[in-house]
């Protein structure tokens, strides 16, 4: 079993892919392996609490940890408050750390 | 512990997001003592070009000096220097031909040119490698 | 180390470049002893089917030597050792499902994936 670590980009508003990606990250992790979802960039927009965030709710509830960039959720006015629960604000040091510790890391 | 790590990258400058995260990313490394690799390719070679010139913005009424426009060359720039203060390697790889047919040979000092070749190498001489694809 | 790249945006200046610059890329890698696998999932999965003929570009008098041949290209990288996949799902909403595919290519349910990955040592995605 592996430690994968997905960085989610896009947001599922615009891409029809975000929802494959989840799905990924749920049958990796029901497979065995530890999954970490890291959201960045437009990919955090779904993490603003009332968002329409089903895809995100999905990969918490299966255990995945979901990290959301702190440089993107800034960028996009969403402060730590407003984060959806479940969801963890994180610095990109989260993703050099996995890099570091050898994770299979896969920037979606 | 220290490790080196690959990145290959392939946007070109000011068109995606993906540039700073990337950008990003290669700082948090070496800030943490990591040595890193990059290997730009496709348009990502024009991120060492070193003919980038920063303008002014009339729209906000800035002079170029007050606009101070980012330039991937600078924080490339940059980058190294960090690299070589704190003791770490930062070795920024050109797809060779991707340069040629972008006609972006003149790169800053400091990166270097090369083939698909060194992105394998640098990847397996690595503890990890990371690709960030385009669209 | 074996590697499982995965190809998803398709036909992204591939008439320009006259290839589909990752495909290029494993093939270059693995002259340079590089050993991979490659899946084609979105888009990327037509590059599976058999027969593709991208027309000669014209532009003024310029008329292109090399169009891409984008099937021929992945057929190729089999040829060097190269294990190639496609997504079923993928496929069958392209409406390519009863299309004729390469041969060597292994049309993989989307359920299966973590077990492919679990076969490479890394996974790029481009």
């Amino acid at each position: 079993m592996s430690r994968y670590l997905l960085i989610e980009s896009q947001d599922s508003f615009s891409s029809n892919a975000v929802q494959e990606h989840v799905e990924l990250a749920v049958a990796l992790k029901r497979a065995g392996n530890e999954v970490t979802l890291y959201l960045v960039q437009n990919g955090v927009l779904p993490c603003r609490s009332g968002a329409d965030g089903e895809a995100l709710h999905e990969a918490v509830a299966a255990g995945i940890d979901v990290l959301a960039d702190d440089f993107s959720l800034n960028e996009r006015g969403i402060a730590d408050r407003d984060v959806a629960r479940g969801v963890r604000p994180a610095a990109i040091d989260a993703v050099v750390e996995r890099l570091a510790a050898s994770w299979k890391v896969i920037f979606l | 512990m220290a490790a080196s790590l690959t990145i290959a990258i392939m946007d070109a400058p000011f068109e995606n997001a993906r540039t700073v995260t990337v950008f990003r990313l290669v700082q948090a490394a070496l800030k943490s003592g990591h040595d890193v690799n990059v290997f730009a390719y496709e348009g990502a070679v024009g991120l060492s070009f070193a003919r980038q010139a920063a303008h002014a913005n009339a729209v906000h009424g800035r002079d170029a000096a007050a606009e101070n426009h980012p330039l991937p060359r600078v924080w490339i720039e940059q980058l190294l220097g960090l690299a070589r203060k704190s003791g770490r390697k930062l070795d920024w790889v050109n797809c060779g031909l991707c340069v040629d047919e972008r006609g972006m040979g003149e790169a800053i000092d400091g990166v270097r040119r090369g083939t698909p070749a060194d992105l394998w190498k640098m990847s397996v001489e690595s503890v990890n490698s990371l690709t960030v694809g385009t669209r | 180390m074996k590697t499982l790249q995965i190809v998803e945006t398709a036909y992204r200046a591939t008439v320009e470049e006259q290839d589909d610059t990752i495909v290029w890329l494993t093939h270059a890698m693995t002259g340079a002893g590089g050993q991979f696998g490659m899946l084609l999932t979105g888009n990327a999965v037509c590059y599976a089917v058999h027969g593709q003929q991208v027309p000669k570009l014209t532009i003024g008098e310029w008329q292109q030597s090399h169009a891409p041949d984008l099937g021929a290209d992945v057929s190729a990288l089999v040829a060097k050792g190269v294990s190639l996949y496609a997504v079923e799902e993928d496929l069958e909403e392209r409406g390519l499902r009863d299309a004729k595919l390469s041969e060597s290519v292994t049309v993989v349910p989307r359920d299966e994936l973590p077990r492919l990955f679990e076969e490479y040592p890394r996974v790029w995605k481009w």
